[in-house]
């Protein structure tokens, strides 16, 4: 029973680390655009396409596929910043998500085009393939790689952002951006830096998937970034810190649902989410309302 | 616009469907009846989005709530239509209730996030319980039966049941718009505060106006599974909860007849579009993002704008 606890635990984080990669960009771009990127799911998507097409051609090294993937993602978040996104800062809400809908849109249907509507079977990991005995049972070693990645990644935004000059700007940015922009600061570059830094995040989760979820499907982008907004809703909207416990807790959750209760696993999330509402409206992290 | 002049032009559309139904041939017949399910689904969307300034992602699962009820009804209960309608409707309303009760003390992104959330859930239920829902397959096997006697089981007198409701739904949404309690609306959407400060109980409002909003969403639901004699899962995703923004979008976002013109644009677009491509999500992002960057007020906004802008250079030259 106990090796068994241990083990959907150990899923349960995997599973979490994943959700945070895709929060993570989407939090900082709330954060600091104010702009929901529906996108986001469609440069996981992207991110695991591009990687997948960049260590084929590579032969088959993921780890280039890893490297120079997501950076194919982050020049096409670059135009879609530039020329899209940056005119509908000063819009209404409804205007800045549907830009971000159309673009859902528009990837998901290219990556049908490009890549085929099938799934594509993905390679694994050299090196990371296998698996390791804990407590008796076996556990794929990619997994407990993929938990030593979340920290790392977390642990890199908040030294960007807390302890370097760049991060200071960004700060100043986001908190008042009139402000920032008197004193000097390019906000509309910092803008696009942070976007495509965002997008950057979302496509590596994208690319350390490939190995992870198997098959690469057009959409598969879609469930995770509804599973990032429930982890956004409960860890308070903006925040990294809520994202990241916000994540941990959701993928913990659904990994212990579809040990013990299969069919509602993605159910509990959301009375998860309802109950943390009832609580605290903002989120665990969330600033008291406006 | 005079409200006589106003009812003249809604009895003058009712009047041409009519026709539609009477003459036109099947293609014509379905191509309406699409056109109206979506104009009920967006004209009662927009008394959220236009009227009361919340945009809701999670209207495509009341939307399947109403086509669900109906169908278990049909395929359980009675195959008497207005019951199964009226359990749409009614099961709508009771998930727009709770959904809203913890939504709608949100406003903006928020509001939007957690409706899309909630949506989301019911999309999971609908999906899971594959017992009662049917899972991806859906409910099939609908039976349209009869309305105080006269058949409806061919597309040519079903028509005439949807344009019932289309009328009523026209007349509803028009009466809500110009009632105390729609310009109670216009006031959150302008400025919430001073609604407050007024006395009046923000909160309720908005929950009422998404619960009202949800119960057309529950009607066009269940309508459209009469339509297509089955339930389709996809309708309570949360991509389904675009189709109404768009529609309005298209139109022109607080305009009454926005919704109409843009679920006229968008049926027929899409119809033209997948005839010439399976890709019909590429061009209608593409169209999607032209709008959004170029044509803001849509098409009746655009429309409006002109007219008022060749009256402002006429009176200019005079």
């Amino acid at each position: 029973m106990l090796e068994s606890i241990v083990h959907v635990c150990l899923a349960g984080l995997s599973q979490g680390m994943f959700i945070w990669l895709v929060a993570s960009g989407l939090t900082l771009i709330f954060g600091v655009l104010g702009v929901l990127n529906f996108a986001h799911g469609a440069f996981y998507m992207l991110g695991a396409y591009f990687c997948y097409t960049v260590l084929a051609a590579l032969g088959d090294n993921f780890w280039l596929g890893l490297i120079f993937g997501p950076l194919f993602v982050c020049a096409v978040g670059f135009l879609v910043e530039r020329y899209f996104l940056r005119y509908v800062y000063h819009l209404d809400l409804p205007y800045q998500l549907l830009l971000t809908f159309a673009f859902v849109l528009i990837f998901d249907d290219l990556v049908k085009i490009v890549w085929g509507a099938g799934s594509i079977s993905s390679p694994t990991v050299p090196g990371l393939g296998g698996s390791v005995s804990i407590m008796g049972r076996m556990f794929p070693t990619y997994s407990l790689f993929i938990i030593a990645v979340g920290p790392l990644v977390a642990l890199g935004l908040w030294a960007a952002l807390e302890r370097t000059w760049a991060g200071r700007i960004i700060r100043a940015a986001s908190s008042d951006r009139e402000m920032a922009a008197a004193l000097g600061a390019k906000v509309p570059w910092i803008f696009t830096g942070v976007f495509v830094f965002g997008v950057w995040l979302g496509a590596l989760g994208g690319g350390l998937a490939v190995p992870y979820v198997g098959l690469l499907t057009p959409g598969m982008g879609e469930s995770i970034v509804i599973e990032a907004f429930v982890v956004a809703v409960i860890g308070g909207l903006g925040s990294l810190k809520g994202a990241f416990f916000g994540a941990l807790i959701i993928g913990l959750l659904s990994s212990f649902g579809t040990r013990f209760l299969p069919s509602f696993d993605m159910f509990l999330t959301f009375i998860l989410m309802a109950l943390v509402l009832l609580w605290r409206p903002q989120g665990f992290f969330g600033e008291a309302s406006r | 616009m005079s409200t006589k002049a106003t009812y003249a032009i809604y009895l003058g559309i009712i009047a041409g469907l009519a026709a539609l139904g009477l003459l036109g041939d099947r293609f014509m017949v379905y191509m309406g009846m699409r056109v109206m399910l979506l104009a009920i689904f967006a004209l009662g969307y927009n008394l959220l989005l236009g009227r009361t300034g919340l945009l809701s992602f999670g209207h495509g699962a009341l939307y399947a709530c109403g086509s669900y009820s109906m169908a278990l009804v049909n395929l359980h209960l009675t195959q008497d239509p207005l019951l199964g309608i009226l359990a749409g409707v009614a099961m709508a309303a009771l998930f727009s209730l709770i959904v809203g009760f913890f939504c709608v003390r949100n406003t903006e992104i928020y509001f939007a996030m957690l409706t899309l959330a909630f949506g989301m859930m019911i999309f999971s239920l609908i999906w899971n319980l594959r017992e009662i829902t049917g899972g991806d397959d859906g409910l099939v096997g609908i039976s349209r039966g009869s309305v105080f006697g006269l058949p409806i089981v061919k597309d040519g007198q079903f028509y005439f049941l949807v344009l019932f409701f289309f009328g009523l739904t026209l007349w509803l949404v028009h009466r809500i718009r110009s009632s105390a309690f729609g310009l109670v609306l216009a006031g959150i959407r302008e400025n919430h505060q001073r609604t407050s400060f007024a006395g009046i109980p923000v909160k309720r409002y908005r929950l009422a106006a998404f619960v009202v909003s949800g119960m057309f969403a529950g009607l066009a639901g269940s309508l459209g599974a009469m339509l297509q004699y089955n339930t389709d899962p996809f309708s309570a995703h949360w991509s389904h909860s675009a189709e109404p923004v768009l529609v309005s979008l298209i139109g022109g976002l607080q305009t009454f007849s926005g919704p109409l013109a843009g679920s006229v644009v968008f049926v027929v677009l899409r119809e033209i579009i997948e005839r010439y491509t399976q890709n019909w999500m590429l061009w209608f992002g593409i169209i999607l993002l032209a709008i959004i960057m170029g044509l803001r007020g849509g098409v009746m906004g655009g429309l409006e704008k002109r007219l008022r802008q060749r009256a402002a250079t006429r009176k200019g030259g005079e």
